[in-house]
C-alpha cells in the first residue's frame, strides 16, 4: 500500500522543483506585472494599488501607431517567412535524401551567434558606406542619397532573418510526417503534381505552418531589437516603447499596463492556437 | 525531366537562402582579422591577426564574457537537473495536472520574451530585490527548464519500459533503478538539454536585459557600444564561441550516431 502511494506521488516529486521554479518565475511574476499596472506612484514614494484601468487606455490611445505597426511588421515578417520556407521545407523533407540533417544543421547555424551581434552584422552590411551598398553606388547603380538602414524594410528584412529558422523547422517537421505512400496513393489515383500538392501535401502541412506562425509572429512582433539597431523613429516598435518605459523613464505602471495589453493580443493568438492544435507541435520543435 | 528541373531549382534555392543566412556570420568572422584603426570597424582594412592577441585588452568586455560563461554553466546545471525531473515525469507517468505541467511549458516557450522579462522586472520591483547576477540566473533558469525538459521528454518516451521491470525485479530500489538503469538511457538527452540551456543563457539578450540592473553580459556590453562603434575583440569573441558551439554540435551529433550502431 505505501509502495502504491509511493508511486503515485512519485510523478508530482519529480515536478515539484521545476515546477515551482517556473510558478514562481513565469506566473507569478504575469500576475506582478497586471498588479503593478493598475497601481499608481513613482519609484521614489512607492507604488499603490489603486485599479487605475485609465492607465490601459491612456497606453493603448498613446501608443496605438506603434502597437499597430508592430502587428503589422510581424504579420509581414511571417507570411514573408511562410513563402521562404516553406520551398526549403518541401526541398529537404522529400528531397534531402541522406543529408536531411546537414541541410538542417546550415539552417540553424545563426542560432550559433548571438542575436545582437546577428543583428549588428546586418548593421554593418546595410549602413550607407557598407559592403553592399558602396560598392553598388560607386558603379553607379544605385543613387548616393540611396539608403537601406532606418527604413521599414530594413526592419522587417532584419525580423525575418532573425526568426526564420522557427518557420522553416515547424513545417519541415510537419512534411517529414507525411507517408510516402499517401502520396503515391494520390498519384496512382491520377492525381497531377499540382493537385497531389494542393490536396495532399500541402493541407497535411499546414499543422507544422500553423506552429511557425505561432513561433514567429510572437517574437517578431514583440521585438525591440531589430527596430532599435536597423530601425529609425519611422519604425518605432511597441516593443521599445515598452523597454524605455521600463528601463529608462521607469514609468512601471505604463510599461507594465502596454506589456500586459501586448501579452493579451498574443496570448489570445496562443490561446487559440493550443486549443484548436494542441501543444505538441510547438513542444516537439522546441526538442530538436 | 520538369520534375527533375524544379528539383534542381529548389536545390539552388535553398544554398542561396543558406547563403543568406551565414552571411552575417562571415561578415562577422572577417571583420575580426580587419585592420581598423579606430572602433569603427566597418569598412576592411588589411588583413591581421593583431586583434586575436589583444583579445582581452577591454576589461569591461572581457569581465561581461567571463560573466556571461559563469551563468550559462550554472543555467546548464539548474536548468539541466530540473528540466530532467520534469521531462522523466512527463514522458514516464500520467498523472493528474499532466496537462496543465504541459501548457505552463508550451506557455513559456511561446511566450514573447519582452513580456517574461518585463514580468520578471515587475516582480523584482513589487518585492524591492536588488538586479544583477542572481535575478539573471533566475531568469535564465526559467526559460531554459522547459527546453530541456521537452528534450529529455522526448528521449524518456521511447525508452523500453521492461528493461527498467527487470532491474525492479532483480532486487533494484527505485532510486537504484533510477540511477543505474534510468538516467544512464536519458543521459545523451541530458546532455544535449543542458547544452542547449547553455546556449539559449549566453546568447541571451531580451530577458537579461530586463533582469541585469547595471550588471552586463556580453551580449548586453555590445549592446551597450552599438553607438560608439563595435571594437574587433567582440567579433572575435561571438566567432569562439560559434565555432565552440559547432564543434559540439558536431561531436554531439557523431556521438549519437555511434549510439545508433
Amino acid at each position: 500500500m505505501g509502495g502504491r502511494l509511493r508511486t503515485r506521488l512519485t510523478p508530482y516529486a519529480l515536478i515539484l522543483p521545476g515546477g515551482l521554479w517556473l510558478l514562481l518565475f513565469f506566473v507569478v511574476p504575469m500576475v506582478a506585472m497586471l498588479s503593478l499596472s493598475l497601481q499608481e506612484g513613482d519609484v521614489v514614494s512607492g507604488y499603490q494599488l489603486t485599479f487605475r484601468w485609465q492607465t490601459y487606455v491612456d497606453g493603448f490611445t498613446n501608443y496605438q501607431e506603434q502597437i499597430v505597426r508592430s502587428l503589422w511588421y510581424g504579420l509581414v515578417t511571417t507570411v514573408l517567412q511562410i513563402v521562404i520556407a516553406f520551398p526549403i521545407a518541401y526541398w529537404i523533407a522529400f528531397r534531402g535524401g541522406r543529408r536531411k540533417s546537414m541541410y538542417l544543421f546550415l539552417l540553424l547555424l545563426p542560432f550559433f551567434v548571438s542575436f545582437v551581434l546577428r543583428t549588428i552584422s546586418w548593421k554593418f552590411i546595410l549602413t550607407d558606406e557598407g559592403l553592399l551598398l558602396a560598392p553598388l553606388k560607386d558603379l553607379g547603380l544605385l543613387p548616393q542619397e540611396f539608403h537601406v538602414l532606418g527604413t521599414a524594410p530594413a526592419v522587417i528584412l532584419g525580423l525575418t532573418y532573425n526568426f526564420l529558422p522557427f518557420m522553416v523547422l515547424p513545417i519541415y517537421v510537419a512534411l517529414e510526417r507525411v507517408d510516402p505512400r499517401v502520396v503515391e496513393a494520390a498519384r496512382d489515383l491520377y492525381a497531377s503534381p499540382v493537385q497531389v500538392f494542393r490536396r495532399v501535401i500541402f493541407p497535411l502541412s499546414l499543422p507544422g505552418v500553423f506552429a511557425g506562425v505561432l513561433m514567429t509572429f510572437v517574437p517578431a512582433s514583440s521585438d525591440y531589437v531589430n527596430s532599435e539597431l536597423l530601425g529609425s523613429s519611422n519604425t518605432f516598435m511597441i516593443g521599445q516603447v515598452i523597454q524605455r518605459q521600463y528601463l529608462s523613464n521607469q514609468n512601471y505602471p505604463t510599461a507594465s499596463a502596454l506589456s500586459f495589453t501586448l501579452m493579451g493580443i498574443l496570448l489570445i493568438g496562443i490561446f487559440i492556437y493550443a486549443r484548436v492544435l494542441g501543444t505538441e507541435d510547438v513542444l516537439k520543435v522546441a526538442a530538436r | 525531366m520538369r520534375r527533375r528541373l524544379a528539383d534542381r531549382v529548389l536545390f539552388v534555392y535553398t544554398w542561396l537562402i543558406i547563403i543568406w543566412l551565414c552571411l552575417p556570420i562571415g561578415v562577422m568572422i572577417l571583420f575580426g582579422f580587419n585592420d581598423t584603426q579606430g572602433r569603427f570597424n566597418q569598412t576592411w582594412q588589411g588583413f591581421t591577426l593583431k586583434w586575436y592577441g589583444r583579445l582581452f585588452d577591454i576589461p569591461d568586455l572581457t569581465n561581461a564574457l567571463w560573466r556571461s560563461v559563469v551563468i550559462a554553466t550554472l543555467t546548464m546545471i539548474i536548468a539541466g537537473a530540473l528540466g530532467t525531473l520534469i521531462g522523466v515525469a512527463l514522458g514516464r507517468y500520467r498523472f493528474r495536472g499532466h496537462g496543465s505541467m504541459n501548457f505552463i511549458m508550451f506557455a513559456a516557450i511561446s511566450s514573447p520574451e519582452l513580456v517574461m522579462g518585463a514580468s520578471l522586472l515587475s516582480l523584482f520591483v513589487s518585492a524591492g530585490a536588488g538586479l544583477g547576477v542572481a535575478t539573471i540566473l533566475i531568469a535564465h533558469v526559467m526559460f531554459s527548464i522547459s527546453f530541456v525538459a521537452v528534450v529529455v521528454r522526448a528521449r524518456v518516451i521511447t525508452l523500453d519500459r521492461n528493461i527498467e521491470e527487470a532491474a525492479r525485479d532483480l532486487g533494484a530500489g527505485p532510486w537504484t533503478t533510477f540511477r543505474l538503469v534510468t538516467l544512464p538511457m536519458i543521459f545523451p538527452a541530458v546532455i544535449a538539454g543542458g547544452l542547449l540551456a547553455f546556449a539559449l543563457s549566453i546568447d541571451d539578450f531580451v530577458i537579461t536585459n530586463f533582469t541585469s540592473g547595471t550588471t552586463t553580459t556580453f551580449p548586453l556590453w555590445i549592446w551597450g557600444v552599438t553607438r560608439v562603434g563595435i571594437p574587433p575583440q567582440v567579433n572575435i569573441m561571438g566567432t569562439l564561441i560559434f565555432a565552440f558551439g559547432i564543434l559540439i554540435a558536431i561531436a554531439n551529433s557523431i556521438a549519437a550516431r555511434r549510439r545508433l550502431r
